[in-house]
């Protein structure tokens, strides 16, 4: 049913410039919302929360006020007239009357007010119909967990504090060491060995003293991510590995929280929004887990400094959007992100109705073990084979000592070549572990041969791979790789 | 930008300081312009619809003589371009309540009547976001 709305002067800027709109509706406020559903502005200066018109704003149906009709549920004909009207009213006031206006029509629970302090610092948000007063409210009501304070969680947590989040929490177990700088910006120089919670906390809320930060020096794991995530409303995953990553998911499912979930590796980026309740979760987009070793970690394939930084800040974005309950969040979409080639794709995902957590029949009710899942836990007995278990390791210091004795040892670095110009070994030869089955034969079986790598991973997997290939020679690991040559022998050999 | 000549704000403070220690209130009729601007062709006063005794802090204009304004601009082809209101004894700065009751476009003036004598006149434009008012500045045809 078509009834027309007069616009008042002030307002038709937000109603593109008419005076009049016809909109269909059975009710005063089914036509109202017609009117506002395409513009945030109009409704914010119409309406101080979802249903209730500001007290100054009176509305007419031809020439009855609705206030003595039946308010917004005031019903609506054919060819009617509705008329929007401001009273006007000012003058000195007292606070309580102000707050008492306030609250008037509330029914939900009302949002916390903004200082003077705060509207001035959040004014570039609150000029912005899509945030305004209402949406810095939200936003300072609103609850984050922030799983991690290192690549992602550094631009996510200062972006977040910046923005106004009023309550966020973060988990974190870990110090700052000086190669998380490169990427990790929430954290300085002078925070090197103390815990990223820690320095986090300092910095977050130096950025923000008007928000709450809440710290958890612990490991997120299946004893207590469900108790932890209950008091948020959103969870943030800027986790590194697999089975957290599981977990994370699996609890936000559980506890019926959104996940906002970014990646990163080298130079690729990933990010979405998992969101059970409305569209897919991280398991319908992975049912399982790599094999262990698979993808390697950031530790071991490096990043790109700036890289989380970018998906930080798109998780970020992600959050805020589902905080003010506008815009086209990532749900249902994986974003995807190459830093070297510039380009951002996107792939549509499905929830998946098999899948054992959010699927039609969950198998999974209950948060299970998560290194076992995800293959990284060693089965007892079973699963190792007897070169594994049998594989013969060298200390730092002892391989200096053999070095000097005699020269009959060789030293293998399987490490990537860019790491080689970073720190080697004077006695060392390179071979790739990608490389190390097919270049066998430049290893003489006759000689004893030390494998070394940057840490001791992949030189035991090249270990193992040169055993199963064939090879005979004696093969031992340098514990620590080359590391803990720095550490134990030459501190000049950089560490990186 | 608001553009009023001396006679209107001449009257404008008279009216303030003829309701003094009461507030006084009007509407401002004439037609927007380019860039915001607004030109006041006709002051439109308005008696205040409270009390008696609440007169002294507040004013209220009733939503029918508000639409009788908007009517009589209308049928002259002309639209409510702003209101004026007095702050008896206040400066001339809108107050926490000025800002729950306005709306973004509108010009505010605010005039202060001290003692039963006008002084300060201030215009004001509410923020879009309804954080604040912006000071607006008022033109005057005869020192223009």
């Amino acid at each position: 049913m078509p009834v027309k709305i007069l616009i008042p002067t002030a307002l038709r800027q937000y109603a593109g410039g008419k005076s009049e709109v016809e909109v269909e509706g059975q009710t005063v406020g089914d036509a109202l919302d017609r009117l506002t559903s395409a513009n945030a502005d109009l409704r914010k200066h119409l309406y101080s929360d979802e249903r209730s018109l500001r007290n100054f704003v009176n509305v007419y149906v031809n020439d009855e006020d609705i206030r003595y009709a039946e308010r917004l549920e005031t019903p609506v004909k054919d060819g009617d007239t509705v008329t929007i009207v401001p009273s006007i009213a000012g003058g000195a006031t007292t606070e309580e009357e102000v707050a008492a206006a306030g609250k008037s029509g509330a029914g939900t629970p009302p949002l916390p007010a903004l200082s003077n302090e705060e509207i001035a610092r959040y004014s570039r948000h609150l000029i912005m119909p899509e945030v305004g007063m209402e949406g810095q409210r939200r936003l300072k009501a609103a609850r984050v967990l922030m799983i991690g304070t290192g690549g992602l969680g550094a631009p996510l947590g200062m972006y977040l504090a910046a923005a106004g989040v009023g309550h966020l929490g973060i988990v974190d177990f870990d110090v700052v060491d000086e190669s998380n700088l490169q990427r990790q910006i929430v954290h300085g120089t002078r925070d090197i060995g103390r815990p990223k919670i820690e320095s986090a906390r300092d910095r977050l809320q130096d950025i923000n003293p008007h928000i709450q930060i809440e710290t958890y020096e612990t490991r997120l794991t299946s004893q207590n991510a469900l108790e932890l995530f209950r008091d948020y409303d959103i969870v943030v995953d800027g986790t590194d590995n697999f089975p957290t990553r599981y977990l994370v998911n699996d609890a936000c499912v559980l506890t019926g929280k959104p996940n906002v979930y970014g990646s990163i590796f080298r130079f690729e980026g990933q990010a979405s929004v998992f969101w059970a309740a409305r569209g897919a979760c991280y398991r319908c987009l992975y049912p399982e887990p790599p094999p262990p070793g698979l993808v390697p970690s950031c530790a071991e394939g490096g990043v790109l400094g700036v890289l989380p930084g970018i998906i930080g800040a798109i998780q970020t974005n992600e959050t805020l959007k589902l905080i003010l309950g506008g815009g086209e969040p990532l749900i249902n979409r994986l974003l995807l992100f190459d830093a070297w080639k510039m380009r951002f794709r996107e792939l549509k995902l499905r929830k998946n109705p098999d899948c054992p957590i959010c699927g039609e029949k969950p198998t999974i009710k209950e948060l299970i073990d998560y290194e076992e899942f995800c293959g990284l836990r060693p089965q007892p007995a079973a699963g190792q084979t007897k070169e594994e278990q049998a594989m013969e390791e060298i200390t730092a210091t002892e391989l200096k000592q053999r070095l000097e004795r005699d020269d009959s040892i060789q030293v293998i670095d399987v490490r990537e070549p860019h790491e080689y110009q970073i720190a080697h070994l004077e006695q060392s030869r390179l071979i790739p572990l990608a490389q190390v089955v097919n270049r066998m034969n430049e290893i003489d079986p006759n000689r004893e041969t030390v494998v070394h790598c940057k840490a001791g991973g992949r030189s035991a997997q090249a270990i193992q791979a040169l055993k199963r290939a064939g090879f005979t020679g004696r093969l031992i690991n340098l514990k620590g790789g080359i590391t803990a040559w720095s550490n134990e022998v030459d501190p000049k050999v950089p560490k990186y | 930008m608001i553009a009023l000549n001396e006679q209107q704000l001449k009257d404008i403070r008279r009216h303030g300081e003829r309701d003094y220690p009461h507030e006084c209130c009007g509407l401002m009729i004439g037609r927007f312009g380019l860039e915001g601007r607004k030109e006041v062709t006709e002051i439109y006063p308005i008696s205040n619809a409270r009390e008696e005794e609440a007169k002294r802090n507040r004013f209220l204009i009733r939503p029918e003589e508000l639409m009788r304004g908007e009517r009589y601009a209308r049928e002259r082809g002309l639209d409510v371009v702003g209101f004026y209101h007095s702050h008896p004894d206040h400066p001339a700065e809108p107050s926490t309540y000025d800002l729950e009751h306005a709306w973004p476009t509108y010009s505010y003036i605010i005039v202060s009547v001290r003692e039963g004598r006008a002084t300060d006149l201030l215009s004001w434009e509410m923020e879009a976001d309804r954080s604040k008012f912006n000071p607006e500045q008022i033109q005057s045809e005869d020192n223009s």
